[in-house]
């Protein structure tokens, strides 16, 4: 039986703030219960949209350049948009794809992006980073405390 | 050929005569690759092509990240390198600690790594061709930029999407497997394997093999279909003469695992052959030249002018004497004999090859599926501690060569990589500098057009240094400069793919 929510982390560990999304995801997963799966890959793939099937919710958490510190989250819809690269394939576009290949009701999905600033081989967490790691993990956890949990007492 | 088109430009256009007097160009970086590269071209006030480079970071940061670890760690550190292809990595560390620890491999261990190797060959063939160049190829080069992607694909070719995705997800599983985990695997160790597969997992795997290699089959008419539509087109772009450098079997067959280098002149006489993997350097040296971070590779006998040589699919399939498996040798005998063997030496050709070799994977892991010594329990095998090791692969974009010294305190001490986009690092400068020859030369600049350098980019898949995937970064910019450095125009694609001039 597929746990019905889903926590995919994208990221390097290796590469500074790349580590991320990773990284949430250990502090996650030590207190996840049977109903959370948590899976992590260098990129998100396209057969990562088989991972989607059978999920009520679905979060993607990756490091961002982009976003305002510390984080942001937001739900996240299918979107043909145009992304180039297989090896960066956005979580919208990765819905998209589930939605071809499978024709299938998608599961309700977010993203939550954590603002990085450093991505070299070697390189560590940078301090602001390990700030917005610290934050986007307490709300993570909340967020699951508030989503999950109620629904699954609701389920049984 | 315009013959005065040609007049106008420098015969190798690797460096422009006069260059503060000519705008340039820059593609940063290049879409749908692995990491970032840059195009650079030099055009004067006629849009005439004076230079054209290709400028890769290369990772060598990882040779100075990977000294001091104990040696047994670099199996599974390198596979951090690259998100695309980490078990070419993990293979070729293990098989340079091989040497190290002294190992002869046991069948079992033997047999396993080439099932992983086999999985990595077919999901990395099919995220290629599926999802990073069947946008142009069915599409056009010059077509909408709104279709050139996978979604595009996928709602056109639904079918090929769906194959595409499936048979890359089947590749997946084989590494898991065999590799233990989805990612950061640990299934092959310095003188054999942690694991063996199970009858369970064989059986698993076992059910879908069929309809893999019924797919793989077919993904080769796509692409003849292609070349047979426009041969003309296909057989020129962006194509050139190179040597080339690949492993063969003892007997000449195709071997990705575990072969001798053999090199090919551009006249197709053998320049060496069934050479030892170990002692590489004897054969090839790398050049440096100050425009390029990434280093150039070239056969040592040839010099460096002269001796930059072309690796990969193409190369490969091209090179070998026969391929083991049935339904992917005769599929190698139609790409060499088609059109008088056009196809064989067209670059784009490098997707035909990829094809056929994605269809000798899946029939290797049929194949090795139903071998009982993927059940043994002898997998490791040890022997007398060297200080040096050298693991060579053909990964899927080409040879890779990792090679080790490691102290008497088990450290790495040096380290020195040479990947596939390195060996093709002057193929594919020469490729584009074709392309821009034949596309680019005397017309204006439009996406369509930067898009044909991209797609001749593509066809040697470079996997660049390995940039991080964080949300938010900025694929593509071109930037149109005047004699004075000046910006004039600015064409910019966001992270959605989404272009606009911003002059």
């Amino acid at each position: 039986m597929v746990a019905p929510v889903l926590i995919f982390a994208v990221g390097n560990e290796s590469r500074g703030d790349d580590a991320l999304g990773p990284l949430l995801l250990r502090r996650i997963q030590e207190q996840a219960s049977d109903s959370v799966e948590c899976i992590e890959d260098f990129q998100l793939q396209v057969e990562h949209s088989a991972d989607l099937i059978g999920r009520r919710q679905v979060v993607f958490v990756d490091a961002d350049v982009s976003c305002e510190s510390p984080f942001h989250f937001s739900e996240l819809e299918a979107a043909h948009d145009h992304s180039y690269s297989s090896h960066a394939q956005s979580p919208a576009a990765l819905l998209h794809t589930f939605k071809q290949v499978y024709e299938d009701m998608l599961p309700q999905c977010y993203v939550l992006g954590i603002r990085g600033y450093g991505f070299e081989l070697g390189e560590g967490l940078s301090p602001e980073a390990a700030d917005n790691l610290e934050q986007a993990t307490a709300f993570l956890q909340s967020w699951l405390a508030r989503s999950v949990e109620p629904a699954q007492a609701h389920h049984a | 050929m315009d013959c005065v088109l040609w007049g106008y430009m420098t015969d190798k256009l690797e460096t422009a005569v006069s260059p503060e007097k000519l705008r340039r160009v820059a593609i940063d970086p290049v879409t749908r690759v692995e990491g970032h590269g840059k195009v650079t071209l030099l055009l004067d006030e006629n849009d005439r092509v004076h230079q054209v480079r290709l400028h890769i970071v290369e990772f060598r940061g990882f040779e100075k990240f990977i000294q001091g670890r104990p040696f047994w760690e670099a199996a599974v550190m390198v596979q951090r390198l690259c998100g695309i292809c980490p078990v070419s990595h993990h293979l070729a560390a293990s098989k340079a600690m091989d040497m190290v620890v002294g190992a002869t491999l046991t069948p079992t261990a033997e047999k396993v790594r080439r099932l992983m190797h086999y999985g990595q060959i077919l999901q990395s063939h099919a995220l290629h061709f599926f999802h990073l160049c069947s946008p142009d190829l069915l599409f056009g080069f010059g077509s909408d930029v709104a279709k050139r992607n996978i979604v595009g694909i996928a709602a056109a070719y639904p079918e090929i999407a769906k194959q595409g995705v499936l048979l890359r997800k089947f590749g997946q599983e084989v590494i898991r497997i065999t590799a233990g985990k989805r990612i950061h695997g640990t299934g092959s160790i310095p003188g054999g394997v942690n694991k063996n597969v199970s009858i369970e997992e064989r059986d698993y795997l076992l059910q879908d093999v069929d309809q893999m290699v019924a797919w793989s089959e077919a993904a080769i008419g796509i692409v003849r279909n292609l070349f047979e539509q426009d041969l003309a087109m296909y057989s020129s772009f962006g194509s050139f003469d190179a040597h080339t450098l690949n492993t063969v079997r003892a007997d000449g067959a195709l071997e990705l695992y575990d072969g001798g280098l053999r090199a090919r002149a551009m006249d197709g006489s053998t320049i060496f052959d069934h050479f030892d993997t170990s002692h590489y350097w004897d054969e090839i040296l790398e050049d440096v030249k100050p425009w390029s971070y990434m280093k150039f590779p070239f056969l040592r006998r040839l010099g460096p002018e002269q001796g930059w040589y072309r690796v990969g699919p193409l190369s490969r399939v091209t090179q070998c004497d026969f391929i083991s498996t049935p339904l992917a040798e005769a599929q190698r005998k139609q790409f060499m004999a088609f059109e008088n063997g056009k196809a064989a030496k067209a670059t784009l050709g490098f997707h035909w090859a990829r094809m056929i070799e994605m269809l000798h994977a899946a029939e290797l892991i049929r194949e090795i599926l139903h071998d009982p010594d993927l059940q043994g329990t002898d997998l490791v095998n040890i022997g007398e501690r060297q200080e040096r090791g050298v693991g060579v692969i053909e990964a899927p974009r080409g040879t890779l060569i990792h090679h080790y010294r490691v102290d008497e305190n088990d450290q790495i001490v040096r380290c020195n990589l040479i990947v596939s986009t390195t060996h093709n690092n002057q193929a594919m400068n020469e490729s584009i500098r074709q392309v821009a020859r034949q596309y680019i030369d005397g017309k204006k600049l439009t996406e369509g057009l930067l898009n044909h350098i991209e797609v001749a980019i593509r066809a040697f898949d470079p996997c660049l240094s390995c940039a991080t995937h964080a949300l938010g970064k900025m694929p593509l910019e071109v930037e149109l400069l005047d004699a004075e450095g000046i910006r004039v125009d600015m064409l910019s694609r966001s992270s959605e793919g989404v272009c606009e001039s911003l002059a």
